[in-house]
């Protein structure tokens, strides 16, 4: 006899509609669901990153099973890290489908931490076992960064060897370069005129290597003033500029023979606004009509407006610039520009110190060996021989 | 006030005046005033005052009192006898400013340009990126020289470098171009303030 015979019909039917519900809410949704769950990633290897300033570490993995075959269900990695195996894994990151590594840098150093990848699909995810316990450090060399470090070296050797060889007395040729030698023809005109040179050192701080080109062009111009007992104005827009500024003017002084020529109150700071100051300057410009006016440095915006006015009073305006920006209105309202490089250039032509003389016939060096570079590199990449554009690559 | 000090900037372009020199003075006194404070307050509060006397929990930083000891020592031009003392933080932030910026233009001016300037000389096929790649394989390769300092510009040599002159007077020009037409925009920017938001004729 069956068994449901035994058993009243309300029993049987209330017990049915609960078979049903349970069915419904607990195993149709296991079955479902659990055809959803994606496999795990596997193999987490968790290294240093190499080559880096510390506190990063890099973690790979096998991708799931189920990431672009099985149920192709992967949506995203999750990264999670621990301080224990056991512990509390908390997420770092996340990472696409389909990738395999992730960088997290939000580690810190000598503390060993454990990864888990966690494969998410829409509803449903899964861990990997944890990897091996990984603690990240600095490392003093990038190994990425040889190629630099062999570029600087040579650089460096030559610019060595140049020094020392000027320091030896030998003669070291550097061309004419057109704007250093009309200084003299400049300053001369102010004397003959009467009229002031004003030096314009640019509108950054001393932290710029354009402007401690100009301070040593401010040198030789400073002589140069002093011999013919013209008068010289250096407005400045930073303190620390105006120090070197003054010590280098009253150092072409001394060295001029004239040095009670020289006051303080020659170089002033005006204000570190740049429009503030080029307001200034214009004025003065205006006001006072010099015979010569320097614009030497790192300029901005402000270098047209400085330059046409001082083009404006006629006076004979000599510029120097390694801006590109800048360059083309420097050259086309001055009678002279010292272009790019020309500026660093001046100061070892200027001085005829040794070891700016080094320094610069170590520059030229450089340069040759780019051209070499430049033009064998061409050749092989059109034959099709070699790339060497990929050993100037660097990170 | 806008509208007032902007016309007195740009009645300079007329010639010097009253009203831009009292224009230029009070933009001189403000710009040094602000500068001041804000030089006070972001550098010496901010990042020496705040790190030797940081607030409670935070450990102190003594290594900031080496750029507070170059500061002093700046002042000390204000006593003649030990003024020679600012010579040393000025050879400081001049020889710093060499060294770090050393590597920064070998890897940029140097590498990245030989990297960049390193094309094929003929692809077949395209003329446009032929031309285009000799043309800047030539016009870097006649700049280098026109920078080279160590030989005199005379005959081929100086040819070449004459070239190099050129391709720079044409990049020159086109810079020009460009950035006369930012300035113009500037000047729009002030003229629409001028016409619109103060006199509201534009709408």
């Amino acid at each position: 006899m069956p068994f449901c015979q035994k058993l009243p019909g309300r029993y049987i039917q209330t017990n049915f509609v609960w078979f049903i519900s349970f069915f419904i809410l607990s195993i149709f949704p296991a079955l479902v669901f659990s055809r959803d769950t994606p496999q795990p990633p596997t193999q987490v290897q968790a290294f240093d990153t190499p080559s880096d300033a510390g506190k990063s570490i890099t973690v790979q993995w096998g991708k799931s099973s189920d990431d672009g075959e099985g149920l192709n269900n992967v949506v995203l990695y999750e990264v999670l890290r621990s301080t224990s195996p056991e512990g509390e894994y908390t997420k770092v990151g996340d990472s696409p489908r389909g990738t395999t590594e992730y960088v997290d840098n939000s580690a810190k150093d000598k503390i060993p931490y454990y990864y888990k990848i966690r494969a998410l699909s829409k509803t449903s995810f899964s861990d990997s076992p944890p990897g091996a316990a990984v603690v990240s450090s600095p490392q003093w060399f990038k190994k990425e960064r040889l190629n630099a470090l062999i570029v600087v070296l040579v650089l460096s050797l030559g610019i060595i060897y140049f020094i020392q060889k000027a320091s030896k007395g030998k003669e070291m040729f550097v061309r004419k370069i057109a704007a250093i030698e009309a200084v003299d023809e400049a300053v001369g005109r102010a004397t003959e005129m009467g009229k002031k040179v004003y030096f314009i050192p640019g509108i950054y701080d001393m932290d710029s290597m354009q402007t401690v080109a100009a301070v040593t062009i401010l040198g030789h111009v400073a002589k140069r003033v002093a011999e013919y007992e013209a008068k010289l104005e250096v407005p400045n827009c930073y303190a620390l500029v105006m120090v070197a500024c003054r010590e280098t003017v009253k150092q072409a002084y001394l060295n001029a023979g004239r040095p009670d020529s020289y006051s303080d109150d020659m170089i002033y700071y005006i204000t570190q606004d740049q429009f503030g100051y080029t307001a200034a300057v214009s004025g003065l410009f205006v006001r006072e009509k010099p015979a010569a006016i320097f614009l030497q440095g790192h300029f901005f915006a402000e270098s047209l407006v400085l330059a046409e006015t001082g083009n404006s009073v006629g006076a004979i305006q000599i510029a120097g610039t390694a801006q590109p920006t800048q360059l083309p209105f420097f050259v086309a309202a001055c009678d002279y520009t010292l272009i790019g490089e020309e500026l660093f250039a001046a100061s070892a032509y200027l001085s005829k110190n040794p070891k700016l003389l080094g320094s610069l016939k170590g520059q030229d060096l450089g340069k040759l060996l780019m051209m070499i570079a430049i033009i064998l590199g061409s050749i092989l990449e059109s034959l099709g021989i070699l790339h060497l554009a990929k050993w100037f690559t660097y990170q | 006030m806008g509208a007032f000090l902007t016309l007195g900037i740009i009645s300079f372009l007329y010639k010097d005046n009253p009203w831009y020199k009292f224009c230029e003075a009070l933009f001189v006194g403000i710009s040094a005033g602000y500068w001041f404070c804000t030089v006070f307050w972001s550098q010496f509060v901010a990042k020496l005052w705040d790190n030797i006397y940081p607030t409670a929990g935070q450990p102190r930083q003594y290594v900031y009192l080496v750029g507070g000891i170059l500061g002093l020592m700046m002042l000390l031009r204000l006593v003649p006898k030990i003024g020679w003392f600012s010579r040393w933080p000025l050879a400081f932030v001049v020889g710093g400013t060499a060294g770090a910026y050393l590597i920064g233009y070998a890897l940029s001016n140097g590498m990245k340009q030989v990297k960049s300037t390193i094309l094929p000389l003929w692809v077949s096929g395209n003329l446009n990126a032929t031309v285009g790649n000799i043309i800047l394989v030539v016009g870097t390769f006649c700049g280098l020289i026109y920078f080279f300092f160590s030989k005199e510009q005379k005959g081929t040599y100086g040819k070449v470098a004459k070239l190099g002159i050129f391709f720079l007077m044409i990049t020159f020009g086109a810079s020009f171009g460009y950035t006369v037409m930012a300035r113009m925009s500037l000047l729009i920017g002030r003229m629409d303030f001028l016409f619109g938001t103060w006199l509201g004729l534009i709408k």
